[in-house]
């Protein structure tokens, strides 16, 4: 007993203070892809290297008046699993940030587009593109001011939920990756409680889902059961690229895809597992959300 | 003499009307193909190889060759520990029948794979019929894995209640629990029955977490298939990873860098040192420890982060690449600093709360003698990895097939005698300190520059066994290309699909309580088990 108090004492505290500080990752994190559209020719090379169809080439859709070539490119965060494939295939275009990109309320926000056409050397220009940088809204606004998000949401929890948000978690049928990362949300460093949150033993006890897929059709019905099961009112937030699109996984025999394919879902947070900061960052804008919700 | 060529002159002596031999392209593999004559004495020879061979049953892989060959093939993979030898036995099935006969009579670890082929394959092998990876209410006719199955079918749900074994008797109870638990782990369902607080018996069905990985997998590139791989398990993604890649390198021969290697033993060892520390938080949260909980998770994290510093990833994923690694993780004398201090803080705190379990008397109280598999159980069921080595079974195919640098490490396995969870415990614990060992040992060595072989075109209709111990256990894979050297079959064995039975046993006459702790101190996957 003495040996461990001593310990304790050693030890000190280890919880960090997300969100006022944040971890800044690693050289060589394996972040989001940037495209940088304009310098991007080489038509379907990014995407015939994505493993998941996160990036897509669609030829085909016609310049109105022009008799040109035209193609779409997509960059879907949402399908994305940060493999970094794109860059090593299009280097010349195609970075990789050292971060995630963050949760959002929809899910169009995680995705980038540019039109392109074919000019007489054969080589596809680029028409328009959604800048690279984050798309306006509320969550990228947040992502810059650590200290407002903290303070905004400590005033949610507090009013919505007494000083007390409950979670229960639903694998629906993920790889156990996102798993590993929200049982380190109770891990000393990240501390979850200390924002009054916690995990939860019953859907009935719970004021939130957080739902991890891609939902297998085997695990459809215990989602949809577990859904109902929850009292209203409640929020839904679906984790990484499998529970926001079926991810790698896709949709087949044995998976219906994301969560929504099943559920309505309040919140996205990308990442492939998201790391604990980046899934305590999409909780805590979850439930700065609620408000708003219909 | 090789072991191969050895095998072969004793089989070609004893059974020359009814097996033809042929060899793969991995060295190790020694293919011996059953005459369709002779499918009826399928169990016999399954028997003699064991008997006589002291070969260990270690997957069977059905496969749908109706376009090449008019007709399904099974095949049944053995270990020939001693020899470093897997002799795989290849049984043709007639596609008008669909049936040939069940060995679970005397390989009793085969029966959950004849089931799960039943269901995958409608090849049923009499008399094992009983549904296993299929769930109620998928229709009796649809088979996934069959080639003329599309992927993308939406296949319509049908009425069906599940088939467990009941239980009845005055006081006798059921508590069904799953598939959403109240911790956060994966999901499957249990059914206890119960008299008082002892369990009689433990039925589940799992499979909920059924992704059709294998199937995925099928007509795609190889170097696609690797993150597929990583997905597999999320806990073993690295170790899944190194199998996938192991038998692409061996169907095309890639003679991979000795850097790549000892990086890959490095990262596996990473991996297993994260997750056995982690292990053993969580058996300490299941008897009440917290001190010890929150300490052992907080060493777990920094070792995640270590993980994530060496390779940009937490859990490892796009280290691996076909012939290869992506990235060195030694390469500055700073990182090599990170990883020998880390390590060594990571050792003397894990010491000392180790120091604190044993001198614990609550603790022990619940970990000794509670939830034990008997040697001879552990034996008949296959059992493989930690789960294995905690029951007396000396099992590790570090050792047993010595793959990647462990042949230079003369490895030795972790045996504990007892069978319970603080023989689990405690095969961890061991475990832990000579993976440590492993990283240190590797790391001073030079070992070259180049991460990875070139790219390598794979030949048609080709197939190899790629495996590794992985922090769990023993992780096998095959491969077979199809006509363009894409990937035509794969198989996948996460050492869970042996070891769920194994639980099952485990538990019995243990009160419902204890479930929990027993079930951490086998810490099986589910995502693995249904793929």
């Amino acid at each position: 007993m003495l040996k461990v108090l001593r310990q304790a004492f050693r030890t000190g505290i280890l919880t960090n203070r997300f969100p006022a500080v944040q971890t800044v990752p690693p050289d060589g994190f394996q972040g989001k892809p940037v495209i940088d559209f304009a310098r991007c020719t080489t038509g379907d090379v990014c995407a015939d290297a994505c493993p998941t169809g996160a990036l897509s080439f669609a030829r085909g859709h016609k310049e109105p008046g022009t008799k040109m070539d035209a193609a779409e490119l997509i960059l879907d965060y949402g399908k994305c699993i940060f493999c970094g494939e794109c860059m090593r295939a299009a280097p010349e275009s195609i970075t990789v940030a050292a971060e995630l990109p963050p949760a959002t309320a929809e899910k169009k926000d995680l995705i980038r587009r540019a039109r392109y056409q074919k000019d007489k050397h054969k080589r596809w220009e680029i028409v328009e593109a959604d800048s690279t940088s984050h798309p306006s809204g509320q969550s990228a606004e947040n992502a810059t001011s650590a200290e407002i998000l903290g303070a905004s949401v400590r005033e949610a929890v507090y009013k919505l939920f007494g000083r007390s948000l409950h979670i229960r978690e639903v694998d629906a049928g993920s790889c156990n990756g996102c798993e590993v990362e929200i049982t380190a949300l109770s891990n000393p460093i990240y501390d979850i409680e200390r924002f009054g949150i916690h995990f939860v033993a019953s859907p009935r006890h719970a004021d939130m889902l957080l739902v991890t897929g891609p939902v297998t059709r085997n695990m459809a019905p215990a989602l949809k059961q577990t859904y109902d099961a929850t009292p209203d009112p409640k929020l839904v937030v679906a984790v990484g690229a499998c529970g926001i699109s079926g991810g790698i996984f896709g949709q087949t025999y044995a998976s219906c895809g994301g969560i929504d394919s099943v559920i309505p879902v309040d919140m996205y947070i990308p990442g492939c597992p998201p790391g604990p900061e980046a899934l305590l960052r999409g909780i805590l804008f979850a439930l700065d959300r609620w408000p708003g919700r219909k | 003499m090789t072991a191969r060529d050895k095998f072969s002159v004793i089989i070609r002596r004893a059974w020359a009307d009814r097996l033809t031999l042929r060899s793969g392209p991995a060295p190790n593999e020694l293919y011996a193909s059953l005459h369709p004559d002779f499918l009826g004495s399928l169990p016999d020879i399954c028997e003699m190889i064991v008997r006589s061979f002291h070969a260990r049953f270690v997957t069977l892989i059905p496969v749908d060759e109706r376009a090449d060959r008019n007709s399904f093939r099974v095949y049944y993979v053995f270990s020939i520990a001693r020899e470093d030898l897997f002799l795989i036995l290849e049984a043709p099935v007639n596609p008008r029948h669909m049936e040939l006969p069940s060995i679970t009579a005397h390989i009793e670890a085969a029966s959950y794979f004849e089931r799960e082929m039943n269901d995958w394959f409608g090849i049923t092998a009499f008399p094992n019929i009983h549904r296993l990876a299929s769930h109620p209410d998928w229709p009796d006719e649809v088979h996934p894995m069959l080639k003329d199955f599309d992927l993308r079918t939406a296949v319509p749900r049908v009425r069906g209640t599940f088939d467990f074994r009941p239980v009845e008797g005055e006081g006798v109870f059921e508590i069904p629990v799953g598939p959403v638990h109240a911790g956060i782990i994966e999901p499957g369902h249990f059914r206890f029955s119960v008299a008082g607080e002892p369990i009689i018996n433990l039925d589940m069905q799992l499979h909920y977490t059924h992704k059709g990985t294998e199937k995925l997998a099928e007509g795609r590139r190889p170097a696609h298939v690797v993150f597929l791989a990583e997905r597999i398990s999320g806990d073993s993604a690295f170790a899944h990873a190194v199998a996938y890649c192991a038998c692409i390198e061996r169907i095309a021969c890639m003679e991979i860098p000795q850097r790549a290697i000892v990086i890959r033993t490095i990262l596996l060892e990473m991996e297993r040192l994260s997750n056995h520390i982690g292990d053993v938080g969580a058996i300490l949260l299941d008897v009440g420890y917290a001190v010890g909980a929150a300490t052992a998770f907080h060493l777990k994290e920094q070792l995640l982060r270590l993980n994530e510093i060496l390779t940009g990833h937490r859990l490892l994923h796009g280290m691996a690449r076909l012939g290869g690694v992506t990235r060195p993780i030694e390469d500055t004398v700073a990182k090599r600093d990170t990883i020998r201090s880390t390590l060594s803080d990571v050792r003397r705190t894990f010491d000392a709360l180790i120091e604190w379990v044993l001198s614990t008397s609550s603790v022990l109280d619940r970990l000794e003698t509670t939830g034990i598999l008997t040697q001879k159980d552990a034996l008949q069921l296959g059992a493989v990895g930690v789960a294995a080595r905690a029951s007396g079974v000396d099992r590790d195919l570090r050792r047993d097939h010595p793959h990647l640098a462990y042949p230079f490490l003369e490895h030795r396995a972790v045996v504990q005698k007892g069978g319970d969870v603080f023989a689990r415990f405690k095969v961890r614990v061991d475990e832990v300190a000579m993976s440590i060992e492993i990283i240190l040992q590797l790391l001073g060595q030079h070992s070259g520059e180049a991460l990875a072989a070139p790219p390598a075109v794979l030949p048609a209709s080709t197939c190899a066994l790629g495996y590794v111990e992985g922090w769990r256990g023993e992780i096998v894979h095959w491969v077979m290309t199809d006509a363009a050297g894409n990937i035509g079959r794969w198989k996948i064995t996460d050492p869970s699909f042996h070891n769920w039975r194994a639980l099952s046993l485990a538990v019995r006459g243990n009160i419902v309580p204890d479930f929990p702790v027993i079930n951490k101190s086998f810490n099986l996957s589910y995502s693995g088990n249904d793929r």
